[in-house]
């Protein structure tokens, strides 16, 4: 791969399992020691597209270049050049952290004496040194995604696929993991991730590709993408309908007499939030809560309807 | 994919298999359950044979007076040493189906690595646990008063036969393990290779069995394999029947070995 040439060129790719179609057409482009989101539902053709990119499926048609090389025709120099964390823990639960790591470390074809140093390395990047010796098996989901991670970088990769990294995954282990990530484009790695939410393309990605039912509807950087949305809302909760009552005319609010609560659109803006606040006193209100747009509200605003997960699953090829 | 073999990835064919033969043996210290079970068959069929039937069978053999108990113990270890083989054989296949099931498969799918070794690893693991089955099995005929005039070369050809059969069959239950829909179905379909030495020459002369019967005995490949070794293990001369035994083995390890690879590299990611 030339110094100027893309990690990733996708131009015109298509795939369909039998006669059902995943994807219509996607065209992207990554450039080196950038990084990628994939955003969209399940059943979009996140996962179709990194397995492509990754040589575990064929493409249908469309040219694809991953570090330089063709998917098909030069599938082991692009094995050669990425590192892939699926969707699905690829870990061997029956061996221990440690020999997780060595078996990676050696099928990287790493010079041998460097093998041990460079897991223990790893062990203690990972934050895994006090399970080193324990079977994979006994681990935490945290601990796993750690040891999965781990053993893909331990080859130094140039380009790394994150399958939605942080799918099920606590909010303290879901910002180590973006803390890693972020260390590999300080290092200038590549990377495309796939993700249902919205938070983590913000927090990572240079520029985001929304995917629905097969093809792309939407690219840009993180700050265009929140532009197309109408915004957030804020949500305030009243001790007495009195209060409630001397809001209520605030542009665009509306209120639930009921519930004692009153609902304002929020454009993410502090002038807008001061602007609704002033006109409250901290004794009557119970609680605030402020909503930034989520990934409904991005669906909804570019393919007109919610982003739920069609009838039929995701084919996991 | 052909463009797997194209690559500079191929280089690496044996470092990495050794590296899945690594994986396969930490694997079968995890898990003994399994190859303890696979030990203890064979040990058991020769007891049975040897206690319950070994009297009359013993008497029944050609060319001997009066054959007793201890002659039929030693008619029927070698067809007890080649069920062993195959006994360890089909656990490959469940190994491997096993593994197919596991996410790792479709780590070493994205890696610049050796695709084949995924499977050497697991053909590699089985030879090493034939050879310390083959020595438990044959140490429990010595318990049993096994004895042999044969020298250490027909010995040694003995265990060499024996490793050649189980990288034979190995080559074929990886394969069938891969074709497996379920870790079930992998342990039922490799059952009747551990059953064919009973349609052979291991326990009974093929002499006494009915034409049709004794037509399939003297042509499937357990009978020249199960006569040759006989005759290596008890010092008596090889015949004609060496060359047909390695030939089938030659034969089923080329077909087992192009149909895995075949199957590994097609059978997408579970």
């Amino acid at each position: 791969m030339t110094a100027t040439e893309p990690a990733i060129q996708i131009a015109g790719l298509t795939k369909s399992f039998d006669d059902h179609t995943v994807l219509t057409g996607v065209d992207l482009t990554v450039p080196q020691g950038t990084v990628y989101a994939l955003l969209g539902p399940n059943g979009a053709g996140k996962t179709t597209i990194v397995n492509i990119l990754s040589t575990l499926i064929t493409p249908g048609d469309g040219e694809i270049r991953v570090a330089g090389f063709d998917v098909r025709r030069e599938a082991g120099q692009v094995r050669s050049s990425i590192g892939v964390t699926g969707q699905f823990s690829a870990i061997d639960e029956l061996l221990t952290g440690r020999e997780n790591l060595r078996l990676m470390a050696d099928l990287a074809h790493l010079e041998r004496s460097s093998v041990g140093p460079t897991v223990t390395t790893m062990l203690e990047r990972f934050d895994l040194v006090d399970a080193a010796d324990r079977r994979a098996q006994t681990y935490s989901g945290g601990m796993k995604r750690r040891l999965d991670l781990a053993m893909t970088l331990i080859s130094r990769p140039r380009l790394v696929f994150l399958d939605e990294p942080t799918t099920g995954l606590d909010p303290r282990s879901r910002r180590d993991l973006w803390a890693v990530v972020r260390e590999q484009v300080a290092d200038g790695v590549t990377v495309l991730l796939t993700t249902q939410y919205l938070e983590e393309a913000d927090q990572l990605a240079d520029r985001v590709g929304v995917l629905d039912g097969g093809r792309l509807v939407a690219e840009g950087t993180p700050a265009e993408l929140k532009r197309l949305v109408p915004g957030g809302r804020v949500e305030v909760q009243f001790a007495e309908a009195s209060a409630l009552a001397a809001v209520a005319a605030h542009p665009g609010a509306s209120a639930d007499p009921d519930a004692l609560t009153l609902h304002a659109p929020h454009d993410g803006s502090i002038t807008g939030l001061r602007r609704l606040l002033d006109g409250l006193d901290d004794a009557v209100v119970t609680s605030l809560t402020v909503e930034s747009a989520d990934l409904d509200d991005v669906f909804l605003a570019l393919t007109g309807h919610a982003a739920e997960a069609p009838a039929t699953e995701e084919i996991p090829a | 994919m052909s463009t797997a073999t194209a690559t500079p990835t191929s280089t690496h064919t044996v470092r990495d298999s050794l590296t899945m033969l690594r994986r396969n043996l930490l694997h079968a210290r995890r898990y003994p359950s399994l190859t303890i079970m696979l030990v203890a068959q064979p040990i058991l069929f020769l007891l049975l044979f040897v206690y319950v039937f070994g009297g009359t069978m013993g008497a029944g053999l050609p060319g001997q007076e009066a054959g007793d108990r201890s002659d039929y113990l030693v008619f029927i270890t070698p067809g007890i040493l080649i069920m062993t083989v195959a006994s360890v054989a089909l656990g490959t296949a469940i190994a491997t189906a096993t593994d197919m099931t596991t996410g790792i498969i479709a780590r070493f799918r994205t890696m610049g690595i050796s695709r084949v070794s995924v499977l050497t690893g697991h053909v590699l693991g089985a030879v090493i646990k034939t050879v310390v089955t083959v020595l438990i099995v044959t140490s429990a005929a010595f318990l049993l008063g096994f004895r042999s005039d044969a020298g250490l070369l027909d010995r040694v050809g003995a265990l060499a036969l024996l490793l050649l059969v189980a990288f034979a069959l190995t080559w074929l239950t990886v394969g069938m393990g891969l074709t497996a829909d379920s870790v079930e179905t992998a342990s039922n379909t490799p059952m009747f290779l551990v059953l064919l030495p009973f349609i052979s020459s291991g326990f009974v002369p093929t002499d006494e069995m009915p034409a049709g019967l004794r037509h399939f005995a003297e042509y499937q490949p357990f009978t020249p394999i199960i006569d040759t070794l006989r005759a290596l293990l008890t010092g008596a001369p090889t015949d004609s029947d060496l060359w047909v035994a390695i030939g089938w083995c030659a034969l089923i390890s080329f077909v087992g070995f192009l149909w895995s690879r075949r199957l590994f590299v097609r059978v997408p990611v579970k």
